[in-house]
């Protein structure tokens, strides 16, 4: 091999810098995001798991239900009644966007474009004009 | 048998003829049947895809939401259609971006002769040409923008109602082409947004989404409140002046279909065959 001398020592700097992040937090622990959660309501429409796994093929059935079958009818979880809707389904009882959605959002670096034309609820709203 | 190849030949020829010739003679015979049966029974329902269609004597099954808009009593009553476009407009969070070419309207009003082009006849008495006419989405029984859609986006819900699905609209304008009544409107803006510190959209409703930029959007005949069995929001703005009524065309007990049993009403341009669901008195 030609220049072994440069190209060893240069592939073990680079592999050290590489791994150098998972050395680096390897054993410190991460903090999992903390929600904000609704008060007085225990359950959700679905089971903790689902939700988290998979809330959002949850709302695109709702999507298409609603907007393309005409399944309007309202989800009954303990006697009280969800409307199928984002805005006026899941936001009336986690009423703040950036205290459950987007903790959860930025900690796994997705951005879903929901917020584009979907309406953050009024206390958020709130806040940000505080700012 | 003697066989020479003369022979050979002819019914060769012969029965290439019939093979090709057959199926088509076969398909035209099954048409003019299927003609012939169809407008035997115009008359009788006809659930089939054709009927759903809404051919122009096919009885119709289901329901199909419409309106009848009394012209007069919105030029008798000054600050009426203002006071329906903006329940209209305030709910569904429509944007004003403040010049005519970006406008995004759901519900506005035109002059007689944009509205019926049609019905253009020489010397119009001069009560007609000052009235303006309320004028929205027609929900056509036979939209030529669900047609023209790629997407899918807009779509002919079972009500009869011509809906959009804003998630899926990819902003290709197709269906503003196809939509000969302009009820169409395209963001070439984004609503959020804001001129000289004024937001687009004053008062954001926070029970309805608004758009993004590159979206077309038009009245929907608030599907969603009908679903509940309330009246479209414009409908309500109107209170008892009945200057709009809105029902189910099908159902002939309904007050919509009383109204116009009853009174003397133009489509626009029903000659396109696109079967409007809006009917004006004038």
């Amino acid at each position: 091999m030609y220049d072994a001398g440069k190209i060893i020592p240069g592939l073990i700097i680079f592999v050290g810098l590489m791994l150098f992040a998972i050395f680096n937090n390897a054993g410190s622990k991460v903090e999992a995001p903390k929600l904000e959660k609704p008060v007085g309501v225990k359950e959700c429409v679905k089971p903790v798991k689902y939700m988290k796994e998979s809330h959002m093929e949850l709302l695109n059935v709702w999507r298409d239900e609603v907007i393309r079958e005409g399944k309007r009818e309202m989800i009954e979880v303990e006697g009280k009644l969800y409307e199928k809707s984002l805005q006026n389904g899941c936001m009336r009882c986690h009423t703040s966007k950036k205290k459950f959605c987007d903790v959860c959002h930025e900690f796994a670096s997705v951005y879903p474009y929901c917020w584009d034309c979907h309406v953050a609820p009024q206390a958020d709203m709130a806040l940000q004009e505080a700012k | 048998m003697d066989s020479s190849r003369r022979k050979f030949l002819k019914i060769a020829g012969i029965s290439a003829v019939a093979g090709i010739g057959a199926p088509s003679a076969l398909n035209m015979l099954m048409k003019s049947d299927v003609q012939a049966s169809s407008a035997g029974g115009a008359h009788g329902a006809q659930p089939d895809a054709h009927g759903a269609q809404g051919g122009h004597g096919a009885a119709p099954a289901g329901k199909r939401y419409g309106m009848v808009i009394d012209a007069v009593k919105f030029h008798e009553t000054p600050g009426l259609a203002q006071k329906c476009i903006d329940a209209c407009h305030s709910y569904y969070n429509v944007p004003d971006f403040g010049n005519k070419k970006d406008e995004i309207k759901w519900l506005w009003q035109e002059p007689f002769m944009n509205a019926f082009p049609d019905e253009s006849h020489y010397k119009k008495d001069d009560g007609l040409l000052s009235m303006k006419f309320m004028v929205l989405c027609n929900h056509c029984d036979n939209p030529p923008c669900v047609r023209a859609c790629p997407t899918k986006a807009t779509f002919k819900s079972a009500e009869g109602i011509v809906m959009m699905d804003f998630h899926r609209c990819i902003g290709c304008r197709f269906c503003m082409a196809a939509c000969p009544y302009g009820a169409r409107s395209f963001n070439w803006r984004d609503p959020r947004g804001t001129m000289d510190g004024v937001p687009f959209i004053k008062k954001v409703n926070p029970e309805f989404p608004t758009r993004m930029r590159g979206v077309v959007e038009k009245c929907s005949f608030c599907a969603l409140r009908v679903t509940k069995g309330q009246m479209p929001l414009c409908v309500e703005a109107t209170g008892d002046s009945k200057a709009m009524v809105f029902g189910d065309l099908n159902d002939p007990n309904s007050e919509v279909s009383q109204v116009l049993k009853a009174r003397f009403t133009i489509q626009r341009k029903p000659s396109l065959g696109t079967m409007p669901s809006v009917f004006y008195i004038i």
